[in-house]
Formats: C-alpha cells, structure tokens, sequence
C-alpha cells in the first residue's frame, strides 16, 4: 500500500516507531504541542557520564507525520552528547524522513522543541 | 473501486463508485448520441429528448414537477445558485438569511460572501447531536428575512434535520426555504410538497451516479437569478452546454435508489447499528450525533487521548478508506466546525472518525474493520503520552 501524502520513511517510522513509550529514571522531560492543535509531544532523555544522552523515550499524540519525527529525532540524538544534540535541527529530522508535506513541517519542529524542552529540564535540574 | 480487491471503502459520504447500471446508460451519449440540447437537428434532439426525461426521473424521486429540476455541475454549485440566486432576486424585499452552523462549506463560504455584499445572516447554533431547533428558525426570521438554509442530513455526523417543521413555519412566515439534501438524496424518502420545500440541492456522485452532474429543484414560482448567463439552458437558470451522459447517468441512478431505497436501507442499518454497537465498546470511544435520528449509513465517533489522521493512516494501510474531522488531516489545521458546534473540545474533535457505508458494503467488511480497529487505537494509545 502506498501512501501518495507520506514517504516511506515516514510510514515505516509511523508503523514502527523506534523509542516509544517511557523509561525508568528519566533525569529530563520536555512537552511540546498543545491539545488544543491535536499534537503533543513528551520526550524523556537519561542523560549519563560525559552529558551523553545514555537512553530517550517519546510519547506522542499527533498525526503519523509527528509520530514519524518523534522516532527520528530519538534515533537522531540516542548517543549524542547534549552538546551535539542541541545542533540537531528540524532539517535533519526532514532529511532523515526522505520528505514531509508542507503543512506537516511544523511537526518535525514540534520534535526539536520537545528535544531542547527536555534538555532545558535536564539542566535546570542540574543546577539546582 | 475494485470490488473483487481487498481494499475497504467506507468513506461513501465523501463519494461513491459509479454502479455498472448507470455506466451502461450513459455509454451511448458518450459516443453516438453526443448531440448538443440546443441543436434542431436529430443529433441535438435525440439528446434533448434524453435530457427531458432525465428531468422526470429526478423529479419522480422526490415529487417534484418536471419544470422544477435545474441540472448543474455540483451540490456546491447548486447550493450557490440557490443562496445566491434568491438572495439578488429578492433583495429588494430583504436582505435577512439564516442557515446553521453545521452547513456544508459551500453554504457557509457562499453566506460568508452574500455578507460582504451586504446581506445579513443569522448562523444557528445546534444542539450536542447537531439538531437545529425548530423553534430557534421560528425566533430568527424577521421581516426581512428571505431565504432559511437548513440541511436535511450533515454530512459528517449524519444528523438529520427536522426539515419538516422547519419547512411548515418558513411556509406560515412566507420564506423560502431551501435545503441542501446532498447526503439524504436516494438514500431516505423526500417529498418536496410534504416537507414545504422550495429549493434543495442534490449531488449525483453522492448516490452511484458520475460527478459533474447535480440538480437544484426551484418550486415553480420562487424567484431565483441564475449564475451562470448564457445560451438560455435550464429554463435560462443555467447557461452551459447540458452535460448530458452524466445527467443521463444520475436519472438512472435515482431510479435505482427509488427503487432500492427500503431494502438497501433495511440492510444498511443493520449493519450500521453492528458497527457502531461494537464501536462503542473499546474504552473510551463516543458516538458523534444522533443516536437514532442519523443516515443509517453514516456512524461517526471520536476516540480519547488519540489523533485522526494516525487512525486514517493506519486503516489506509490496512486497505480500509475512512474519514476524520482532524484538523491534521485538513490542509487549514483546523479541527471540523461541526464537531466544535455540536460541543466537542478541539483535542476530542482531532480525535474523530467517520465511517461510511454504501451499496457494496458487506458484513465481512465490517467484521474486519472491527476486529482490527481496536488493535490500532491501542497501539496509538501507547505511543500517545495520555493513552494509559
């Protein structure tokens, strides 16, 4: 079956998506979206030694396009130190999803803001 | 539609595959009989003959005089040359419509425009089924009103209008009113006399026919301007070459739903309450609409903590076509204004989804759809950060 609105990628990341659901000793949480648009992202990142992002986790309520880029963007910065993964822009989460419809643009952006949400949480903890 | 594939249609409120029996009418006007209305000589004539008996076919569907169906292009069209037409016509006697909030965009974008010209419209609110109160059409209409516009069935909740009453007190207050049946069309028993009717609008690809051809039936009498000024076509409501294999098409197939009605709808509201029953047993999912007073083939629901267009996605991938009132699936990321009329919050109208069945629906199908529709919404639910 093919879908003429989304790429594959987008439809295997949809079907599929890698690093849903919550994980256990989350040190930063972001939320990004509002219910009222019908998108809402909640990222959970375990930051490590080194400010390494050891292991992430998404939640989202949205349309397979936001769904998508939550699983990318979570591959995206698995590994990553926060340092690298706050270069990581929506161009990349596009990029790494072949393509998205215009109007669903916002949804990859949705991601990134989820993805510094998270940082932000990571670090005011931190300092504190 | 490839009916012999595994693929699902449930989407016939937004269209339907064109039945064999209505293709094979209108092959011969496609080739040989490809006359023009207008001409005198045979080849013309042949088609006026095949136009005018079209007319009395359509109009044997709701009891309408012959000289009261305008054939046009669309229910969109048809809706703009009934608001519009009977606004210019009438304005000098007021310039007051009222429609309600849950009236196809073709009503809504066409009173939105009759404003900026200086008509003044009164939008009614409905009730949490979508029900516009008779009483509340009696309350607004004014001495300048000149036209109601209430739609006899919504095409995304399937509601049906008490347009009966609402045509009694339009017909006592001495307003025209006009309704827009594009759903309810060969599907549920109209009378244009029973019901006060002075226009309404039907579409034939809504009921097995091809596109491009629709009506608009004008009581004879009501003053209406026409939109489109040209070679006198349509009783001189609608110039345009008469299309003519496709309005041969629609009278056959409102012959076969007049026909088929009882039977068709006897089958597809057994089959509709099955869905639905078994719809409303995954937790937390809701009917939209009336319970009783809907099309029996339309059912629409909104599921909790879950998005549309993921649903959609997923059924699509699955082979089964359905609809949603999501604003993620609508290219101005609005949610339905129906859903919001009838009081849904935005996060529950992104939530919806609408199934429609129709002439090939089979129980097979629909047992499929409910064995693998709670499966997605669970999955979805897990993804979802409000799901557990």
């Amino acid at each position: 079956m093919v879908n003429n609105i989304y790429s594959k990628k987008v439809i295997e990341h949809f079907q599929n998506p890698h690093n849903y659901g919550k994980i256990k000793n989350a040190n930063g949480i972001g939320e990004e979206g509002s219910l009222v648009c019908g998108d809402v992202m909640r990222l959970y990142i375990k930051v490590g030694k080194n400010e390494i992002i050891e292991d992430v986790s998404f939640e989202t309520m949205g349309c397979a396009a936001a769904i998508a880029s939550s699983s990318v963007m979570t591959d995206l910065i698995k590994g990553k130190t926060i340092k690298q993964a706050l270069k990581i822009n929506n161009n990349d989460v596009i990029k790494k999803l072949g393509s998205l419809p215009s109007v669903k643009i916002h949804c990859s952006l949705l991601a990134i803001d989820a993805l510094r949400a998270a940082i932000n949480d990571y670090l005011s903890k931190k300092t504190k | 539609m490839t009916r012999k594939s595994k693929k699902i249609y449930f989407d016939y409120a937004a269209t339907t595959p064109v039945d064999p029996r209505v293709i094979k009418v209108m092959l011969p006007y496609l080739g040989k009989k490809f006359g023009n209305t207008m001409s005198i000589h045979s080849f013309g004539q042949d088609a006026k003959i095949a136009l005018e008996k079209s007319r009395e076919q359509v109009a044997d569907l709701i009891g309408a005089k012959v000289n009261e169906i305008i054939f046009t292009s669309s229910a969109t069209e048809s809706n703009n040359l009934a608001l519009k037409g009977v606004a210019f016509a009438n304005k000098n006697k007021g310039k007051h419509i009222i429609i309600s909030q849950i009236e196809h965009p073709c009503i809504i974008e066409s009173s939105n425009w009759l404003e900026k010209q200086g008509f003044k419209i009164t939008r009614l609110p409905v009730d949490k089924y979508g029900l516009v109160s008779p009483l509340d059409v009696k309350k607004a209409i004014r001495k300048d009103t000149i036209l109601v516009s209430i739609m006899h069935a919504n095409n995304e909740i399937g509601t049906i209008e008490p347009i009966e009453k609402i045509g009694k007190i339009c017909r006592q207050k001495k307003v025209y009113f006009h309704t827009d049946a594009a759903q309810s069309f060969g599907k549920i028993p109209i009378d244009v006399n029973k019901m006060n009717i002075d226009l309404l609008a039907a579409s034939s690809h809504k009921m097995y026919g091809p596109k491009g051809a629709a009506c608009l039936f004008v009581r004879e009498g009501v003053k209406i301007e026409p939109l489109l000024h040209g070679g006198g076509q349509e009783m001189g409501l609608r110039g345009s070459t008469v299309n003519v294999p496709a309005i041969v098409g629609f009278a056959r197939a409102c012959e076969i739903c007049e026909k088929e009605m009882e039977k068709e709808s006897r089958r597809l509201t057994k089959l509709g309450n099955k869905l639905i029953k078994n719809v409303l047993k995954i937790e937390n999912s809701h009917l939209n609409g009336h319970p009783t007073k809907r099309l029996f083939n339309n059912a629409n629901f909104w599921f909790s903590f879950i998005e549309g267009e993921s649903l959609i996605i997923q059924l699509d991938l699955l082979g089964i076509a359905v609809s949603t009132g999501s604003a993620c699936s609508s290219m101005k990321l609005e949610p339905s204004s129906v859903l919001l009329a009838i009081g849904l919050k935005p996060q529950e109208a992104h939530g919806s989804l609408r199934i429609s069945l129709g002439r090939w629906t089979k129980e097979k199908d629909i047992d499929y759809f409910l064995k693998v529709l709670p499966k997605i919404i669970k999955k979805l639910r897990e993804i979802s950060p409000y799901g557990k």
